[in-house]
């Protein structure tokens, strides 16, 4: 019997309308656990590095987490892999929600599809029955929407369906796949499965997901759910508000927004409002906050209310979780909530990534204000700051006028209108647009993540070391006494070290080893989490999460009867770091790639950066331009990984 | 029969601090699994969320007596807005819906409030809900002594109404020869 994992995946070829039950090897799952790491497993060995994103050959993978429909509270991710249309990398982006632990009742750990359906359709997923459905009714429905209508016409109020909206049947590259709550927005994943004629994917299952040793596993998640309580009744003092508590920030409960309208950028990133924050602009948005907001809500068997539930007046209802509240209020420069609550209900039936979108926009009206976009190229559109901020949304999506080159985002929209348009896609890495944070000193840890990570959004990187060090040592004290997630006892000396001014602070404290050290613990927790599809508000993002290296090769062990120690989860986790940067080799990523954004910091260091990129290429046995040697892919088992790179010359012998 | 004092179980629900992860319906369908906490499916849980977030329709309902029939005349309820059907708060195992029955057998599943041995302070599922949607309240009440049906029994006579008692007997006598 295979537990935790339900042993199958479901193969659909959409061109041909085959559908296959496949029995996975169980040797992988000790390789790479599951989720993300099996994922990138799948792609690297399915996918050649020349395929286009949108080319039939490219796959759509839908998988779960290895945890996924056991009750370890808060397993319930959905890892969606491809390849990026905008970044041409490998795109693996997530979403909570209940839609991968029905997938596992039913029977299955991953969708695959391949190839690409000639009419819209939809796949609906029930036990062992799947079916290949006319979706031609459903074109150009809302997101949202259409997970209604096809409840509906199943007849089945709780099958569980993921839908792209118009902007991924248009293939606009900040197309999302939204599911209730959720969604998976970043890199253009709706787009790809939109190139796939996929409108939706419905699921209901109701069989077991069985586990090794009950009795232990169970013991191990009534301490994780003790854990959450005692977070939630403790909150982390000396830190802003956002980052007291467990979640992702709790922006769906906290209407005091202070941190975030004067710290991040407004705009195309450029433009911070020190003194936006006032006494009545405060008491308008809570009012507004609360008049839309029905109810705080949950992904699937996890207490943390991160959601809501989204009414406005006049509008579908819709759900909304963190900052998108704010991101299109903020791009537009407008000064009202309410704004920010409607684009966002439309921009979750067209289904688009709320963190691009917006910024695609500034970037298009900081393009006309310095005449490189022309009036002709707004023909028809209103003169207010809300007005066209719905009206540009609407062309992007229909890809109509200049929307069509805005709707493969900043970078590629900046190329194709030349002009110098380039300089004003200032907030990109790797051709993906950042959140809209400008701040002064270099944080080395910070540099890191930015330049190295693979999901190309800090968010997904950053993680449970203190974002900036506390001010006197007696906040320092207090906060490493309880600290039991460290993985080592040095990472509290760091922070007892670490001060905000002098010879011990930003940009040479802590030193390029130790922010090496940092940013691996941080990595290491967001992967391992991806693999077992824990979501990181419970692990990996927060301070003091309940989840952390010293309970996860237990839950890992007994939930599959896999054997499974901190060292061995380790080596799990190097082999899928250094798997998913193989991918993006092999599509051409280098050490040149790996930079934020130049105005990210006005401060910058680098002689200091490079050391950094040099120690943290070391650490994970890269060579200087970022790519695994072939020594390190060995030593991880991936020798075949190791032999293809060499074929293709990337691995040269002298290397090493 | 005689009037007994008994110690009466109750879950209360809050509907209004649901937040509707389900989890009480993860813990109920581990803990009644068979070995313990051996498998997970929420198919199989005795209490279910009736659950429509568009609506904001968050409903926990527990399973409670089987019924061999449906029955005629449901009402609707408007609460605050939002429509119910008298289904929705009703926590009869029955035909007209797949709730609260084994998904393969489509046997009637009951709560039995988390017995066990040692008896555990509260059902599951109380102590999974951290929001307090769900809280556990004893009382004693005088109530007339009854025979407590056990759940093999509940199998049995739902068999019973649809195969028959004769067709049941048979195949029990046949099964019995087998082993």
């Amino acid at each position: 019997m295979r537990y935790a994992e339900t042993g199958y995946n479901l193969e659909i070829d959409l061109t041909r309308g085959n559908i296959e039950r496949v029995e996975t090897d169980p040797k992988l799952t000790e390789l790479h656990l599951g989720g993300l790491g099996t994922n990138a497993k799948i792609l690297w060995d399915r996918v050649p590095p020349e395929t286009e994103p949108f080319s039939s050959d490219n796959l759509l993978i839908i998988g779960s987490g290895l945890l996924v429909g056991t009750p370890a509270p808060g397993a319930n991710r959905t890892i969606v892999s491809t390849y990026s249309p905008q970044t041409l990398l490998m795109g693996y982006s997530m979403m909570g929600g209940f839609f991968a632990p029905e997938l596992k009742y039913a029977g299955y750990d991953k969708v695959i599809f391949r190839g690409k359906s000639p009419n819209l359709v939809y796949v609906w997923i029930n036990n062992d029955k799947v079916e290949i459905r006319d979706a031609s009714h459903l074109h150009g429905k809302g997101a949202v929407e259409t997970q209604e209508l096809i409840r509906r016409e199943l007849k089945e109020p709780n099958a569980q369906v993921a839908a792209i909206g118009l902007a991924g049947e248009n293939r606009v590259y900040t197309a999302s796949i939204e599911q209730g709550r959720s969604s998976a927005s970043r890199l253009g994943i709706g787009a790809v499965m939109g190139s796939k004629g996929i409108k939706a994917i419905a699921v209901r299952g109701t069989k077991d997901i069985n586990l090794a040793r009950p009795a232990e596993f169970l013991e191990l998640c009534n301490d994780v759910l003790k854990y959450i309580k005692f977070r939630n009744e403790n909150p982390v003092p000396n830190v802003m508000t956002i980052l007291q508590g467990l979640g992702s920030p709790q922006e769906m409960l906290h209407t005091d927004e202070k941190w975030h309208t004067e710290n991040f950028m407004w705009g195309n990133a450029r433009t911070r409002r020190k003194d936006f924050w006032n006494k009545e602009i405060e008491k308008k948005w809570k009012e507004t906050q609360e008049t839309v907001r029905t109810r705080l809500i949950s992904c699937y068997n996890c207490p943390i209310k991160c959601g809501a539930i989204i009414s406005v007046a006049g509008l579908s209802t819709y759900m909304m979780k963190c900052f998108s509240k704010l991101t299109y209020a903020m791009a537009a420069f407008v000064d009202d909530l309410d704004f920010g609550f409607r684009i966002a209900q439309r921009a979750s039936e067209y289904g688009v990534d709320g963190f691009s979108t917006p910024q695609i926009m500034a970037f298009a009206f900081e393009l006309k204000e310095a005449g490189i976009l022309t009036d002709a190229d707004f023909a028809g559109c209103p003169p207010d700051n809300e007005g066209r901020f719905f009206w540009l949304l609407d062309r992007i999506v229909r890809r109509e006028g200049i929307g069509d080159v805005l709707a493969n985002g900043t970078h590629w929209a900046a190329q194709a209108i030349g002009k110098g348009a380039e300089a004003y896609a200032h907030n990109n890495i790797k051709k993906h647009e950042q959140l809209p944070l400008k701040l002064g000193m270099l944080n080395p840890v910070y540099f890191l993540m930015y330049a190295t990570g693979e999901k190309i959004n800090i968010t997904q990187i950053e993680g449970q070391f203190p974002q900036a060090p506390f001010m006197t040592m007696e906040e320092r004290e207090g906060f490493i006494k309880d600290w039991i997630q460290v993985p080592d006892e040095k990472f509290k000396q760091i922070v007892l070290d670490w001060e905000p001014r002098g010879e011990r602070s930003n940009p040479y404290y802590p030193t390029v080893d130790m922010s090496v050290d940092i940013v691996d613990w941080q990595e290491k927790m967001h992967y391992i989490d991806d693999a077992l599809g824990v979501c990181a508000g419970l692990s990996s993002f927060p301070l003091k999460p309940p989840y952390h290296m010293h309970n996860y090769p237990k839950l890992i062990s007994s939930a599959t009867g896999i054997g499974m120690d901190e060292a061995g989860l380790t080596q799990v986790y190097n082999r899928n770091r250094s798997l998913v940067r193989a991918i993006n080799v092999r599509r051409g990523l280098r050490r040149a790639d790996e930079k934020p954004p130049e105005d990210h910091w006005k401060k910058r260091f680098p002689e200091l950066e490079e050391n950094l990129l040099d120690a943290y290429y070391k650490f994970k046995g890269w060579n200087k331009d970022g790519i695994p040697t072939k020594e390190t892919l060995q030593k991880l088992g991936m020798d075949y990984v190791a032999e293809d790179l060499e074929q293709r010359g990337i691995i040269k012998n002298e290397q090493n | 029969m005689s009037k007994i004092k008994k110690k009466v179980k109750t879950i209360k629900i809050d509907l209004d601090k649901c937040n509707g992860c389900r989890a009480c319906e993860v813990i109920c369908s581990a803990f009644h699994a068979k070995p313990k906490y051996g498998s997970n499916n929420p198919a199989r849980s005795r209490i279910r969320m009736i659950r429509d977030p568009i609506r904001d329709v968050y409903l926990p309902v527990y399973a409670g007596e089987y019924t061999k029939a449906e029955c005629a005349g449901r009402d609707k309820y408007v609460i605050d807005g939002k429509e119910y059907s008298e289904c929705d708060f009703c926590r009869a195992s029955c035909p007209s819906r797949d709730i609260f029955k084994e998904p393969d057998s489509g046997l009637p599943l009951k709560c039995d409030m988390c017995e066990d041995d040692p008896p555990q302070d509260k059902p599951l599922c109380v102590q999974w809900c951290l929001n307090d949607a769900l809280t556990y309240e004893e009382r004693e009440e005088e109530v007339e002594e009854e025979v407590k049906m056990q759940d093999v029994e509940i199998g049995v006579e739902s068999m019973v109404d649809k195969y028959g008692l004769q067709k049941v007997m048979d195949t029990v006598a046949r099964m019995t020869k087998k082993e």
